[in-house]
């Protein structure tokens, strides 16, 4: 296979297996999570102000009182890096472009030197809660395998893309081509692995929310 | 695989719901629920993080609701969950644990910790997986009525004195009252003034009231321990009671757990919704203050701090009753940084009080730092709590760190301040 069989490979077959692997992954696990169900909370319950699923969903994206200053690098990298790639894969052009033919829905793209400078500043976030992960002694006793893999998987395709736009180390087509592979790598990890917050994070917050609403706490 | 592991385990895959699966999918080990822990402030060490305390439950729930982990148990490759691995669970989930919730309000993926750690004890429990002292105080409120092994005619003693010292007459299985009124074995014990607080209140307020001779205990070592069965026993006593004197409320006494055991855990204990009210004392003299009924006479001067009892706000939606109440008896109030549902927790709740082994003691009485630092940052000599367990552990907190702060509880302290009762009215003893 020479580098544009690749290339084609994995815009074509390489892309349509990953994509059905997330989205059968994805729905597999909601409703492996889901459909557990919960018992009635049989107390009655005490109505207050602030306190529903809905508040929490919207209020735990931001820190609690006191968290910010006990956990700086937490909140502020962890920030950064998920509005970035936020940023890089929605509004970076040649992803609306992908999007776009795969569900026909598209939208205006930031200028490609933008999404550069927002790779720069993921990538950079990312190797600092990478440093944080293995100096801080509580996340480093917690961090197994799947820590460091996922964050592999995640700071490949941002490298990758970057240095294809930027043309270095190799060849534009054969660093897009391995850009695309990183990429579909994450979208087959994302449903069988932490990554997968990025879905639950939502009925996390909203059960948090739920339960201690029930008893007349904002969460 | 022994029996009893085997029913742990059983009990553990049943206590698995949509939340708890969902929690452990979105934990990604960012290490911020130790922030909110006192066991990992005051110590440091990372052990003590309290989604770690719940590594066994997540295996559980990988290697047997989730495909790649079935999967992972089919090819052996899970490491399954053993007897040596619960007993070295057990610090981390009572002694270390007190349930006191502060984890489940910073996970910034929303993950309810403490009610992942409520549910793992299930397992531990029935695999025999307990700490000796909650074991003793549990199996003492199933055999005696109370944790402390207190039977009624102690209490009926301490009530006779109630009498002698407020000049009125305290009721007792009495058909038809507003209340019925609940206490804690500590209450009885340790603080009967609360009792003659209680007595006072309601006579000015002219609410009628009663105890329940068999049923006049409040707290639950069924919850503590975890065990469903037990805490059953315990709390349908209370429903029973109520139900035969048909009281309109249920007044559950300062004591947290006791509160959260009745009002929140009691209906799906019993498997029904209650037909009476369950209320905590301080969100009736709230009422009662807001209606002009709770006077004080004078006022505390000193200046003071509040210490909110984890079971009983942050846990159990008391949020606005107390300050206003302090701030209707004392002076000089101080709020505190970390105060109402964000406040410390003393380091004795969920039973962990009740724990008397070396490792434990030392380790409350590390995490206690984080209280005496409250006290001392605050600059005051008084703190005022409304809890009975809170303040054993605090007065040991003190006693352990040669403190001469004052620790008052809040009803008390109302009742003290008190405008005088008046003891020709009809519930003055004859």
């Amino acid at each position: 296979m020479n580098e544009l069989q690749f290339l084609t490979w994995t815009r074509g077959p390489g892309l349509n297996i990953a994509v059905g692997i997330l989205l059968l992954g994805v729905l597999w696990r909601l409703i492996e999570i889901y459909t557990l169900g919960r018992k009635k909370d049989l107390a009655a319950p005490r109505h207050a102000a602030g306190a529903s699923g809905l508040h929490t969903v919207f209020r735990r994206s931001l820190p609690p009182p006191g968290m910010l200053k006990r956990s700086p690098v937490s909140y502020i990298g962890g920030y950064l890096f998920h509005v970035g790639l936020a940023i890089i894969v929605f509004l970076g052009a040649p992803h609306i472009l992908l999007i776009k033919n795969l569900i026909g829905l598209s939208w205006p793209a930031l200028p490609s030197q933008f999404i550069g400078l927002a790779a720069v500043v993921t990538m950079a976030a990312m190797v600092v809660v990478l440093f944080d992960r293995i100096n801080k002694p509580v996340k480093h006793f917690l961090s197994t395998f799947e820590d460091w893999f996922t964050w592999a998987v995640t700071f490949l395709p941002v490298l990758t893309g970057w240095m294809a736009t930027q043309h270095l180390l190799l060849p534009y087509t054969q660093m897009l081509a391995l850009h695309i592979l990183s990429a579909e790598i994450l979208l087959v990890v994302l449903p069988f692995s932490k990554l997968f917050h990025g879905f639950t994070l939502f009925g996390s917050r909203w059960y948090n929310g739920r339960v201690n609403a029930h008893k007349g706490v904002p969460v | 695989m022994s029996a009893s592991l085997e029913r742990g385990i059983h009990a553990l895959k049943e206590v698995i719901d949509a939340p708890i699966a969902s929690y452990f999918s979105s934990c990604v080990h960012c290490g911020l629920c130790a922030e909110a822990c006192l066991f990992y402030t005051e110590t440091s060490d990372p052990k003590y993080t309290p989604i770690h305390k719940l590594e066994p439950l997540r295996r559980v729930y990988e290697q047997e609701y989730t495909l790649l982990g079935r999967l992972k148990k089919m090819v052996g490759l899970s490491k399954p969950v053993t007897d040596a691995e619960l007993d070295q669970w057990q610090e981390l989930v009572y002694d270390s644990c007190t349930l006191c919730g502060r984890c489940s309000l910073v996970c910034p993926v929303g993950n309810d910790i403490v009610y992942m750690v409520r549910k793992f004890r299930e397992g531990m429990a029935v695999s025999g997986h307990v700490p000796d002292g909650i074991k003793g105080a549990t199996k003492r409120t199933v055999e005696t009525g109370g944790p402390m092994g207190l039977k009624w005619p102690a209490v009926a003693n301490v009530l006779k004195h109630a009498e002698e010292n407020t000049g009125l007459k305290i009721p007792v299985d009495q058909t038809g009252a507003d209340y019925l009124v609940l206490l804690s074995s500590m209450e009885i014990v340790n603080y009967p003034e609360y009792i003659e607080a209680l007595a006072k209140i309601f006579h000015k307020a002219g609410i009628s009231y009663t105890l329940a001779s068999d049923a006049y205990e409040a707290t639950n070592a069924g919850i503590q321990i975890g065990n469903s069965d037990l805490a059953k026993v315990i709390v349908s006593r209370i429903v029973d009671a109520a139900e035969r004197l048909k009281v309109k409320k249920v007044l559950s006494p300062e004591c947290g757990h006791a509160y959260m055991a009745i009002r929140w855990e009691g209906p799906n204990l019993v498997g029904r919704p209650f037909g009476f009210e369950v209320v905590h004392v301080l969100e009736l003299l709230d009422e009662l203050r807001q209606k002009g009924v709770l006077k004080m006479k004078d006022k505390f001067k000193d200046p003071l701090i509040l210490h909110d009892p984890c079971q009983i706000v942050r846990r159990g939606g008391v949020l606005q009753a107390p300050e206003p109440l302090i701030r209707q008896v004392a002076e000089n109030y101080i709020p505190i940084a970390d105060k109402q549902k964000l406040n410390w927790c003393c380091g004795g709740g969920g039973g962990a009080s009740a724990i008397h082994t070396e490792e434990a003691e030392a380790l409350r009485a590390k995490a206690f730092r984080i209280k005496k630092r409250q006290i001392e940052e605050a600059g005051v000599d008084t703190m005022v709590t409304f809890c009975a367990n809170c303040r054993i552990t605090i007065e040991e907190g003190f006693d352990h760190y040669e403190m001469n702060t004052k620790l008052l509880g809040l009803t008390e302290l109302l009742a003290e301040h008190l405008e005088p009762v008046d003891a020709n009215s009809a519930s003055a003893l004859p």
